[in-house]
């Protein structure tokens, strides 16, 4: 019964805040930058104001122009649902382990690329083959990196994994968690499309990797994928905070009690990874685009070094 | 100390040494490789010395202690000196780009497990099941000193391989003995320092370090 409360209140507490995690690390940025910023709510504004706005789809786009938002948001909203963040104890855990949580997440990417491509435009086709080549390395590192997590805890399922570190917290201290927790870590930047991977804040053609799939978009379209890759985010972030920080996640058969303090420490938690997330952004350029395979080769090198270090030293 | 904490810190003390010898491949800033390469011996030390404390044996601590005033302390300061001499900041093109040098690493550590494999066979105890990670900064060393061409990287390759080598003794046997490590450490030692004077003259008479440079012959 808390296992099915809980994934409601993951994907409401998802759902909602998300938004406004974009809006706090935004927030961060503006000050440390010595502007007034925007406030934390400006996201949700506009988003409330896209979707006032008329449907238009450029000429010449067939459906998959238009169901690429929808995917991508789906699937977020279901990845919300499985992962980790609330409660370990989801109704959907059984059937959707690390390979699918992945697979779904990959899923939203590639619909949105396909997205970008149906357009015919220049910007369209170097956006997906640039988010192709990021995706190349980030879908293997994420599966490979929590593989190595999974191989203490005997079983793919992230709830399981999340459970055994809840039962053995020193057990993190690791070099198998510390190799992995810096793979995941690379990969979550990479994947959501923050500095140095992109840069979310520009329309610089040179730059932009997700910017140039969703030009396209207007209205409502582009409010939801504005939505899904906020949503993206946060539960990327959530899920590196569950995995290596599992404090205060309820387990199975946990009282009502546990579920509420559970969601505030998940946003505690996920609220500091994204203020340490922006703050490092303000230190940081964004890296040249070719050496970014740099970057993530060697994130995924790490990866499989955890998992490589999980049977050296078993 | 415990069974597990044993563990934990020997282990710990593993993944730092194997994470800074794959950093070494990642970062072009020479700098910054003789500060990874400092770091590496702080975990040699912490290895060696963790061991020690767990047989309780004082000679070990101190050959720990030792170690790593030689690895972590002498020999970067050695490197710098070199590196601030030359005014070379940047390992410009290695021969293998940083990419694929990464993946290359990947497959050496599978190697590196693979052939270890009977090794660890032979008595598997936690301190025998780690020299598959010496093995890997022994493969990922050579590795280095074969793809790079600046004078001072490829130093760098020869100590993480000679680390590798002292943390592979140190794992496999129950401690070295002084006389034994003593002298490996001399030879390194003797080995920067004749290098150190290479390369000064290298760069007197060529006015760089770029080996690949040095094709034909000066009189």
């Amino acid at each position: 019964m808390t296992g099915v409360v809980g994934a409601v209140l993951q994907v409401i507490v998802v759902g909602v805040g998300s938004p406004l995690l974009v809006g706090v690390m935004r927030q961060v940025r503006a000050r440390l930058e010595g502007r007034a910023g925007a406030g934390v709510l400006q996201p949700w504004r506009d988003l409330r104001k896209l979707m006032r706005k008329e449907p238009i789809t450029p000429r010449g786009t067939g459906w998959v122009f238009r169901a690429a938002p929808l995917v991508l948001a789906g699937t977020a909203l279901v990845v919300a649902a499985v992962v980790p963040l609330v409660t370990t104890a989801s109704p959907l855990d059984g059937v959707a382990d690390l390979f699918a949580v992945t697979a779904l997440l990959a899923l939203g990417s590639v619909a949105l690329a396909l997205g970008a491509l149906d357009t015919g435009t220049a910007f369209g086709g170097m956006g997906a083959s640039r988010e192709m080549t990021v995706l190349a390395l980030v879908e293997p590192t994420i599966l490979v990196s929590v593989f190595a997590l999974s191989i203490r805890a005997g079983s793919t399922s992230l709830g399981s994994i999340v459970t055994a570190t809840v039962e053995d917290p020193l057990s993190v201290i690791s070099p198998v968690s510390v190799l992995a927790a810096v793979a995941l870590a690379i990969v979550t930047i990479a994947e959501t499309g923050r500095i140095p991977v992109d840069n979310p804040s520009t329309h610089l053609e040179l730059t932009m990797i997700h910017e140039a799939m969703v030009l396209e978009y207007a209205g409502p379209d582009l409010a939801l994928i504005e939505w899904a890759s906020a949503m993206r985010l946060s539960v990327l972030l959530g899920l590196l905070a569950s995995l290596f920080f599992p404090l205060g996640i309820a387990i199975a058969d946990a009282g009502v009690l546990a579920l509420l303090v559970a969601v505030i420490a998940l946003v505690v938690k996920v609220g500091l990874l994204g203020v340490l997330l922006s703050v490092g952004e303000v230190f940081m350029a964004k890296l040249r685009l070719f050496r970014v395979p740099e970057l993530l080769a060697g994130s995924f090198l790490l990866a499989l070094l955890a998992v490589a270090a999980s049977f050296f030293l078993a | 100390m415990t069974d597990a904490m044993y563990i934990q810190l020997l282990d710990l003390a593993c993944g730092a040494f194997l994470l800074t010898g794959v950093l070494v491949l990642w970062r072009r800033d020479l700098s910054a490789i003789v500060w990874l390469f400092a770091l590496q011996g702080v975990a040699l030390t912490a290895m060696v010395i963790v061991l020690g404390v767990r047989q309780d044996d004082l000679e070990l601590i101190l050959i720990g202690l030792g170690v790593g005033a030689l690895r972590a302390a002498l020999l970067p300061y050695l490197m710098r000196r070199a590196l601030v001499a030359s005014g070379e900041a940047r390992e410009t093109q290695p021969l293998v780009n940083v990419a694929t040098s990464l993946l290359v690493a990947a497959v050496l550590a599978m190697l590196a497990y693979a052939v270890s494999q009977p090794l660890v066979r032979l008595s598997p105890t936690p301190a025998t099941q780690a020299v598959p990670v010496a093995l890997t900064v022994l493969l990922i060393g050579f590795f280095v000193l074969v793809t790079r061409r600046r004078a001072l990287s490829q130093l760098v390759g020869f100590l993480l391989m000679d680390n590798a080598i002292t943390a592979t003794a140190f794992l496999t046997t129950s401690g070295v003995p002084l006389v034994v490590e003593l002298g490996i450490s001399l030879d390194v030692l003797l080995a920067v320092l004749v290098l150190q004077v290479l390369t000064t003259r290298m760069r007197a008479a060529f006015g760089g370090t770029d080996l690949d440079e040095l094709r034909e012959l000066h009189d």
